[in-house]
């Protein structure tokens, strides 16, 4: 089992996204689908050398919605900076958040999240990884970014991920 | 189609709309090249999320069944957002900011894309 | 096909907006001061283009437009990214 369907996640997501892209639901693109599954997790298995472990995928959910929700609050911040703040009075500033989480798969997700929410957008990681550089778009402030990100994202990715 | 719903589509296709806009004048009006790359990454992609989610109710009222294609689109289009952005902002520190403005990294290790520089390829200016 | 009067001045209304979205992405284009500028500025006139395609599905009434969207999502993403690999590394494949 474990040599004809090395990642199984990835396998059933790949199903459902040939059905839905298909978007017809006949035998044909049935069998399309389950050939893909397996043969596409076969050939990139040397590319995942680890399986991301998520302890609670509930919680994954809700910190979905959590990021859907602040992502619409973020563009409309974004969209009133840009329109009424004069560009002179944009105080951009450079932030760097140190990091707790230690899984790559966490790290890119978090970083995700900082592009997608208010004001703020992953620029760099260090080269061992341990902190991430920040650009926000206008930060009176820097300090509370930081630990808003630390506080409402970080720490939430933590109990996510084992 | 009932007239709430037509008017939950008017209302999505008029965001989008206005987002789009905003996002482009966006990329047209800020000074700093790190700040432009704020508004594409946010505004325009809620802006073509939302006239998305808009075709897609109103092809599916109108008896053509759900357009999965277009969620997807979405779904995608949210996927990448931060990926390009995330790319065009290490392009942009190696290629034009100045080092000195940067702040440490706190780790004692320097910033993943200026400590590749020794061994990258100068490419053609401009 | 018939749209209601309230939702055609929408769409509309939109089809202007992501237009007139796309002629200051030219303009930004031919005045952009570096050249990671003008792949930002591409990579947005892709997805401008993309919500320009999908409302005009939602205007003829086609579903077929959505594979010409999907399309650009998709080489829109990798050319993005494909141009900020040749600039960080020389090269595309590693």
């Amino acid at each position: 089992m474990k040599r004809v369907l090395p990642h199984p996640v990835l396998s059933v997501t790949l199903a459902l996204l040939w059905l839905l892209l298909a978007n017809r639901w006949t035998l044909g693109s049935l069998l399309m689908a389950l050939i893909l599954a397996t043969l596409i997790p076969l050939l990139s298995a040397q590319w995942w050398p680890d399986r991301p472990q998520v302890r609670r995928p509930l919680a994954l959910v809700g910190y979905i919605l959590l990021v859907v929700r602040d992502v619409i609050v973020a563009s409309f911040q974004v969209a009133r900076i840009i329109l009424f703040l004069p560009a002179d009075r944009i105080r951009s500033a450079w932030i760097t958040v140190p990091l707790d989480l230690t899984q790559p798969e966490a790290i890119s997700l978090l970083a995700g999240t900082i592009t997608m929410t208010p004001g703020t957008l992953t620029a760099d990681l260090s080269s061992d990884g341990r902190a991430l550089l920040v650009h926000a778009l206008h930060a009176p402030d820097p300090k509370a970014i930081r630990d808003e990100i630390k506080t409402r994202y970080e720490a939430r990715l933590k109990r996510i991920f084992a | 189609m009932t007239p709430v719903v037509e008017g939950l589509i008017a209302a999505l296709l008029i965001m989008g709309g206005s987002f789009g806009l905003i996002g482009s004048f966006g990329l047209l009006k800020l000074r700093q090249p790190m700040q432009r790359l704020h508004a594409p990454t946010k505004a325009t992609t809620i802006g073509v999320g939302a006239a998305l989610f808009a075709s897609a109710l109103g092809l599916a009222l109108l008896g053509h069944g759900i357009a999965w294609q277009e969620i997807l689109v979405s779904v995608f289009l949210f996927l990448t957002a931060p990926l390009s952005a995330l790319y065009l902002a290490k392009t942009h520190l190696l290629r034009s900011i100045d080092r000195r403005e940067l702040p440490p990294s706190g780790t004692g290790a320097p910033w993943a894309t200026l400590a590749q520089q020794g061994s990258q390829v100068s490419p053609s200016k401009n | 096909m018939i749209l209601s009067p309230v939702l055609s001045v929408a769409l509309t209304f939109a089809l202007g907006c992501f237009a007139l979205a796309l002629v200051l992405n030219l303009i930004r284009l031919f005045t952009a001061p570096t050249l990671t500028d003008r792949i930002l500025t591409i990579d947005t006139m892709t997805v401008n283009t993309i919500a320009l395609v999908v409302l005009l599905a939602l205007r003829t009434g086609s579903a077929l437009t959505v594979e010409i969207a999907l399309l650009f999502a998709l080489t829109g993403f990798v050319s993005t990214v494909a141009f900020c690999k040749h600039l960080l590394r020389g090269s595309i494949i590693e």
